[in-house]
């Protein structure tokens, strides 16, 4: 690869993921994963639950500081950042949180504007503008009034999404948008996702491990497991894998390379020895 | 050797947790303030800190004026003596019982609050997501109640002591008959400005800066689950109680020893 093509792909790719090795204790999260987001594309990163996806979207958003690796973002380098550089830098980026996160003494409008107010100095009669243009977008405008311990599961995270795109962010951080949510709400969301990354040209990172879901809206899957990437590609790409790991985790098989059992000693070993135990207590 | 590693786990884990709560409240309240978006916040706080916590306070003072009327009265009547029952009532109340009684209700009332309230927001991720929209939760959300409640507590500990000498009065004057007039000068006259009310608000405000770093630090630091909510709001009643009595000992050593 010569260096023009070099820099082509840094343009194209909004963050760039270089051998990143992430550590919780003694336990490895990542073990030199590379990953790159395209620009204006939805990309998800899907793996079994625990493996740290939303660690990684932390590592993204600069909560966190990796073991050692590079996270570019548009070229700035997360974990190297001053803080004050950080904090200018998480003002492109939002994040959809699991819970939502709404801030639980404000109404749905203020939960919206708290961004808008926080990091501006416009006329109230604009931020109402831009507030319920924002409602507007995730179909909450009539909820307004509402306190976030009245909104449905669905409508909480559609709010909280309304206040993560308040800012009109470049990159929008969703973590497993699609948990706990009921078909119905779950298809509302599917919708909200693809229109706003085609409408504002957002990048998108989804989290998730709601096959069917992802597979209908996301551009480009990376699969993660076992420390590392083990399947990335378009849907298309991961549904022709032949790896065995990425074609269990597809079809939702309960045994394959990642086994139904917990790692143990032998079941039958264990049944002797309580045996013996047993018969020496009883002879004793 | 097991005890000695615990010994030494313990330690370290002390002044580790010293060191974050140092750094959480420097970078809290270590800043230039923004009047325009702090003021309306802190506002708040001192409600909820501050007037939410007078019922208790007002309640309490009175009780505790009553009591320390009646109890006076009867062992100084014996020496012919009631006419010191307005200084001895007074003193009580400016020196310790204010400071320290406020204190400990205030630990238990606003700072068991503060804890939970702020143990909460980090487990529904809301400090996280402030982060995550480049606002800093230790200004937007430590800094207003840090300041809430070290501004509230010194205005309670002297209501407190000012509605406890109301209370002393009802029953020592009203009900008792000790006279007024007696009650009233005998105290102007005892009570020294810089010697009794000034030490005894130095006490409170040194206790307001300690219960309320103690709220807001384990707050922020707690594990953010139901369990570790409980603990760290348990560890803010107890630590900042047993801090408040140590700490009254001290300084009631420096102020009156000599």
């Amino acid at each position: 690869m010569n260096i023009e093509t070099a820099q082509m792909k840094r343009i194209d790719n909004l963050i760039e993921i270089e051998n990143l090795i992430f550590k919780r204790g003694k336990r490895v999260i990542y073990d030199g994963i590379n990953l790159s987001i395209p620009k204006g594309k939805i990309t998800a990163i899907m793996g079994p639950s625990g493996i740290g996806k939303t660690t990684l979207l932390r590592l993204i958003g600069g909560q966190i500081k990796p073991h050692s690796g590079s996270i570019l973002f548009d070229g700035e380098n997360i974990p190297h950042l001053s803080r004050k550089a950080l904090y200018e830098t998480r003002k492109r980026m939002s994040m959809l949180f699991q819970s939502g996160a709404l801030f639980t003494d404000m109404n749905v409008y203020d939960n919206v504007a708290f961004p808008i107010r926080e990091h501006s100095n416009l006329p109230e009669n604009i931020i109402e503008k831009i507030v319920l243009m924002k409602l507007e977008a995730v179909g909450l405008r009539g909820a307004r009034d509402l306190q976030p311990n009245e909104l449905s599961g669905g409508m909480a995270r559609r709010a909280a999404l309304a206040r993560a795109i308040a800012l009109d962010p470049e990159l929008i951080l969703y973590d497993e948008p699609f948990a706990g949510q009921d078909p119905i709400s779950m298809g509302v969301i599917v919708r909200l996702i693809r229109s706003l990354s085609d409408a504002l040209e957002l990048t998108s990172i989804v989290v998730s491990h709601d096959v069917p879901e992802v597979m209908s809206i996301a551009d480009y899957i990376y699969i993660i497991a076992e420390q590392k990437v083990i399947g990335q590609g378009t849907p298309d790409e991961i549904h022709q894998s032949t790896s065995p790991l990425v074609k269990q985790f597809i079809q939702g098989e309960s045994d394959g390379p990642v086994p139904f059992h917990y790692k143990a000693s032998s079941y039958q070993d264990e049944l002797i020895k309580i045996n013996c135990s047993q018969a020496e207590g009883s002879s004793k | 050797m097991k005890f000695l590693q615990s010994l030494g786990r313990s330690t370290i884990e002390l002044v580790a947790g010293l060191g974050r709560a140092v750094i959480v409240l420097i970078s809290a309240i270590m800043h230039m303030p923004n009047f325009r978006k702090g003021t309306p916040l802190l506002l708040n706080q001192l409600y909820n800190v501050g007037v939410m916590s007078l019922v208790i306070i007002i309640v309490s003072g009175g009780f505790i004026g009553m009591v320390l009327a009646l109890q006076g009265y009867t062992i100084l009547v014996g020496y012919g003596a009631e006419a010191s029952l307005g200084p001895m009532v007074a003193l009580s109340l400016l020196r310790e019982l204010g400071p320290v009684v406020a204190g400990l209700l205030f630990a238990g009332r606003a700072g068991s609050a503060l804890t939970a309230e702020i143990g909460l927001m980090k487990a529904t991720e809301q400090l996280s997501s402030l982060e995550m929209m480049a606002v800093d939760p230790l200004r937007r959300i430590i800094a207003p109640r840090f300041w809430a409640g070290f501004i509230s507590l010194p205005l309670l500990a002297a209501i407190f002591s000012m509605v406890g000498i109301l209370g002393a009065h009802l029953v020592g004057v009203d009900w008792l008959g000790v006279d007024g007039g007696t009650f009233w000068s005998v105290m102007q006259d005892q009570v020294d400005f810089e010697k009794d009310i000034l030490n005894g608000i130095i006490k409170s405000v040194v206790f307001a800066f300690v219960i309320t770093w103690i709220a807001v630090y384990k707050g922020y630091d707690c594990e953010p689950t139901s369990e570790g909510i409980s603990r760290a709001t348990t560890a803010t009643v107890v630590q900042s109680s047993l801090l408040v009595l140590c700490l009254d000992f001290i300084l009631t050593a420096l102020m009156f020893a000599n």
